[in-house]
């Protein structure tokens, strides 16, 4: 399919604008811009017809069964797209005054209110934009509070179990900590003698996702909670998996500080072909003192910004975060009310319903019930047909799935990790479980189906290492090069998704 | 409401088949200490109707700029957001998509990024630009980020006349990069270029605004080549829609180009979710972070594009990742996409020129009826700093009680300009609203 430069034709536009009658104002010639960037001209129709086929070489949860490991790929409803784009929302500059904005500054208020009770932490900042810019928050803060107590030079390392997410040492990174890693039991725990000789007056805090990468809840959680306070450290809970307990457990209550959320997981921000997400940060009282500013706080009835935190960590991202996720996170959780405990159940519910349909065919490394989520491997096939996990994910796109998350934990070989999420129907989810035992079969008699799959996408398998070695990250106009030959699809068996 | 699928009867089958008797045992792996035991204090479920009911009675206690005649910027803009931004960001496949992780499944999203990728590199005169980051503030920190890698140095300067908030954030992220940050102020509403280049001797990277935060043109040319003298990173902080008719940083020297993209495609709400933008010379392709789009051949030769130079990424390469970023800004990113191809080359200069002469009009009328220019030398684009006569937030407080919003006062910020008003001026003001707020002003 042809680039939307490549049907720009000199002349064609599309947009109408205003032009008053005022005299033009030159900008100073050393500034001016001297040549006009190569934008598309194209008219209307043409640009309406460009991205419509876009959107149709696009596969969203929309389209059908997405069950992305890690990534709670659950049904976004309407009528939260209804409600953000009400004027009194869309149109809301952010630095409008107080009194005309207080529709917003109480909704942001109502939804840390929410987000306290649901991991019970008291103090919410609703400002980071994401999950790790939520970590990064997270460690700012541990910085900030051992600084003041004075034992920022000893506390310099952060402890993250061997199936953390690929963020979470980053942004130890980021934060200037040392990294700590900690090994994973033969039940999937955290292994707690492995973390006691890791955890010691040098430890900043714990990085910890619960339930894990690998869809299970840590069964030794307390006995970790007791190793840290012991140490005098922090914890951090990822909530990338907050869909398996809302209603059911809270990490506050388990011994966590610091919690972040997704809101474009759990709570249903659209994922937008990669984003907007939303990212906010749960603390203990100890902590508070440290947050972002401005903190939205009441007053009586009235409703304000406060800057007023003498030890604040600083801003994390402009204004107060992204207040469109907010207002459809907002809607989402007023629409279950305490009903978030029955969208945690059939979310767990409907994951075990799966493991228990492919757990024959498929190796699970641990042999127990899952939460929201649980991880496969595909090495009995790799072992016995030569298949790889590509291979599977590949072939489940010609049945009409988005494949799961795949190499990911990096500790289970050949990992599938699958998450339907509680918004499918018994229907898709046998239907998938259908596909997967035949690509099972298939693997053991016709291998090169799955070899060559996809058969029925736009596209064939694309070399991504030719693309990394010869990086084309722009279009280059009257000298871009067509790209020539059938590419060798030399492809990455290397984490996709999550 | 819930929004589930099952029936009384898919869960019994289910329990079934799993083989436990309800669901609470599938939770037993939780150990009874942790458990809440009790139902979340949370109001009562909504109705749809209720639901949109009770957001839009939320909605009506916020004046937004359809009720009132609005000169707020200080970096957020009332530009207009064409049709055809709505209709493709309201397709569910780009709504309801995540991440390209597997490009079969997402040639569309890949093919958008590239081409967004495409457009912010023609704006900004750079090779590289990445899929988006948070917004505006975060972009500036992720430059530092880069910069300190690139050249081993620890120190960062930034303009005073760089948006306040771009600054903050840097500040906030520069102990974990290890980064010290020094300011060099403004004078009169301009940076001296020789004073920014003794600033920035074994500095990483310069970073600057242009327009600046008060609207003024800064000598850009001769900011980056004294950051250049220094062996620091020119970095230009840039108003894409200013980019039809001012220079693009990369022909003026830049090592990098970074932005809010707001102005080009998405609406003010209340601050986000928008997208930032951070392009970058070739020579810094390996060092970018977050996503990026490539493009490549399938298994029979036909044109496809992928996530590329994953190597640098935190799912790859961990503690050792250019950047923690994963969950990005694509929908707003491709917002902007649609926004600057509806305008094309053409409607993007002359959005440039409606702005320029608009704002000069506003300047002229309000120092024609006695209110005194911040900065009368400083050319100016779309913004511009006055001062008012009295404190800036009772003529706010007045202006508003004529149904004008006349700007952000700048004092917020900024020791003496108690007095000044920010006064932005879009495409969608009027010459009649323009006169009613030199009316309300000069009162
Ligand atoms: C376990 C886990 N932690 C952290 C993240 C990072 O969150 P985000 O993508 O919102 O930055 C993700 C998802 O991407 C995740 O799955």
């Amino acid at each position: 399919m042809k680039l939307v430069y490549e049907k720009s034709r000199p002349g064609r536009r599309a947009s109408s604008l205003p032009r008053p009658e005022v005299p033009a104002a030159e900008v100073p010639e050393e500034l001016r811009r001297a040549s006009p960037p190569r934008l598309p001209e194209i008219s209307e129709p043409e640009l309406v017809r460009h991205f419509t086929a876009l959107a149709d070489r696009t596969f969203g949860v929309d389209t059908g069964f997405y069950p992305l490991g890690s990534c709670t790929m659950k049904h976004n409803p309407r009528v939260n797209e209804r409600v953000v784009n009400l004027p009194g929302f869309r149109d809301l500059h952010p630095l409008q005054e107080e009194d005309a904005s207080q529709g917003a500054l109480e909704l942001m208020w109502r939804l840390q209110e929410i987000l306290a009770e649901i991991v019970g932490l008291p103090a919410v900042s609703l400002q980071p934009a994401a999950g790790s810019q939520g970590e990064l928050t997270g460690l700012l803060l541990m910085r900030a509070y051992f600084a003041d107590r004075g034992e920022g030079d000893q506390r310099r390392e952060i402890v993250i179990p061997d199936t953390a997410h690929g963020t979470n040492p980053a942004s130890v990174t980021m934060a200037g900590y040392k990294l700590v890693d900690v090994k994973t039991d033969p039940r999937g725990n955290v292994d707690v003698d492995d973390l006691r000789g890791k955890v010691g007056p040098q430890t900043a805090g714990l990085m910890l996702t619960n339930p894990s990468t690998l869809g299970l809840f840590d069964e030794g959680i307390e006995e970790i909670t007791r190793i840290f306070h012991e140490a005098g450290a922090l914890m951090y809970y990822d909530g990338a998996n907050l869909n398996a307990i809302c209603g059911i457990s809270r990490p506050g209550d388990f011994g966590f500080d610091i919690v972040h959320f997704n809101l474009h997981k759990t709570f249903s921000q659209p994922h937008g072909g990669g984003g907007p997400g939303g990212g906010p940060i749960a603390v203990r009282e100890r902590l508070e003192p440290y947050l972002p500013v401005p903190a939205v706080v009441r007053e009586g009835e009235a409703f304000r910004l406060d800057y007023g935190r003498p030890k604040t960590i600083g801003k994390v991202r402009g204004f107060c975060g992204p207040f469109g996720v907010f207002v459809r996170s907002y809607a989402y959780i007023r629409s279950y009310g305490p009903a978030l405990r029955e969208m945690s159940e059939v979310a767990v519910l409907n994951a075990n319903y799966l493991l228990a349909r492919l757990k024959d065919t498929y190796e699970a490394p641990f042999d127990r019930l899952c939460m929201h989520e649980f991880v496969l491997s595909g090495r009995k096939l790799k072992r016995e047909h030569g298949v790889t996990t590509l291979d599977v994910a590949k072939r489940l796109m010609d049945y009409g799935f988005h494949p799961p998350t795949i190499y990911f934990p990096l500790i289970v070989p050949e990992a599938l990790m699958i998450e339907p999420t509680e918004t499918e129907a018994k229907e898709t989810l046998d239907a998938f479980a259908d596909a997967m035992l035949t690509i099972a079969r298939e693997a053991a008699g016709q291998p090169e189906l799955l070899k060559e799959a996809p058969h029925v996408r736009p596209v064939k398998r694309l070399d991504e290492v030719r693309a990394a070695k010869q990086p084309v990250v722009r279009y280059r106009f009257e000298q871009h090069e067509d790209p020539q030959g059938a590419g060798e699809p030399r492809q990455l068996e290397a984490q996709k998704g999550a | 409401m819930t929004f589930l699928s099952l029936t009384e009867q898919d869960r019994e089958q289910m329990l079934e088949t799993i083989g436990v008797d309800s669901i609470d045992e599938l939770f037993e792996q939780i150990p009874v200490g942790v458990r809440l035991g009790r139902a979340l204090e949370l109001e009562p479920a909504l109705s749809e109707p209720e639901l949109v009911a009770h957001l839009n009675e939320l909605a009506s206690r916020n004046i937004d700029t359809g009720r009132e005649v609005s000169f707020l910027g200080a970096g957020i803009y009332d530009h207009y957001v064409p049709a055809v931004v709505d209709a493709v960001l309201a397709r569910g496949e780009f709504l309801t998509a995540y991440t390209p992780y597997q490009p079969e499944m997402s040639q569309g999203v890949l093919q958008a990024i590239f081409e967004y990728q495409t457009a912010i590199c023609e704006l900004t005169g750079m090779d590289v630009s990445n899929a988006s980051g948070y917004d505006g503030t975060t972009v500036a920190a992720d430059a530092c980020y880069l910069a300190r890698q690139a050249t081993g140095r620890s120190k960062v300067v930034l303009t005073e006349s760089l948006n306040p908030q771009v600054r903050q954030v840097v500040k906030t992220y520069a102990p974990g990069f290890g980064l010290d940050v020094v300011e060099v102020p403004h004078r009169d509403g301009t940076t001296d270029p020789d004073e920014l280049r003794a600033a920035a001797g074994e500095a990483a990277c310069v970073i600057f605004q242009q327009p600046n935060f008060f609207g003024c043109l800064e000598p850009a040319p001769d900011l980056a080549a004294a950051a250049n003298d220094a062996g620091a990173l020119p970095v230009a902080h840039v108003d894409p829609v200013s980019l039809g008719v001012l220079e693009a940083p990369g022909v003026y020297g830049c090592a990098l180009a970074i932005g809010e993209g707001q102005s080009a495609g998405n609406y003010q709400s209340y601050g986000g979710p928008h997208y930032g933008f951070l392009a970058a010379r070739s020579e810094f392709i390996r060092r970018m972070p977050g996503r990026i789009s490539g493009e490549t051949v399938d298994s029979e030769g036909r044109r496809g594009f992928v996530l590329t130079l994953q190597t640098r990424e935190q799912h790859i390469r961990r503690e050792k990742a250019t950047s923690n970023i994963t969950t990005n800004q694509t929908l707003l990113a491709l917002a902007g996409l649609v926004h600057l191809s509806w305008l094309g080359p053409q409607g993007l200069r002359e959005l440039g020129e409606t702005c320029l002469a608009l704002s000069r009009y506003a300047k002229e009328r309000l120092s024609e009826a006695g209110l005194e220019l911040v900065f009368p030398e400083k050319a100016t684009f779309k913004e511009f700093a006055v001062r008012v006569g009295r404190p800036a937030k009772d003529a706010i407080s007045d202006a508003r009680a004529a149904g004008i919003h006349p700007g952000y006062a700048l004092g917020r910020d900024y020791a003496g300009l108690d007095d000044a008003l920010l006064v932005a001026v879009t495409e969608k003001r009027t010459t009649a609203e323009i006169d009613s707020l030199v009316e309300v002003l000069a009162a």
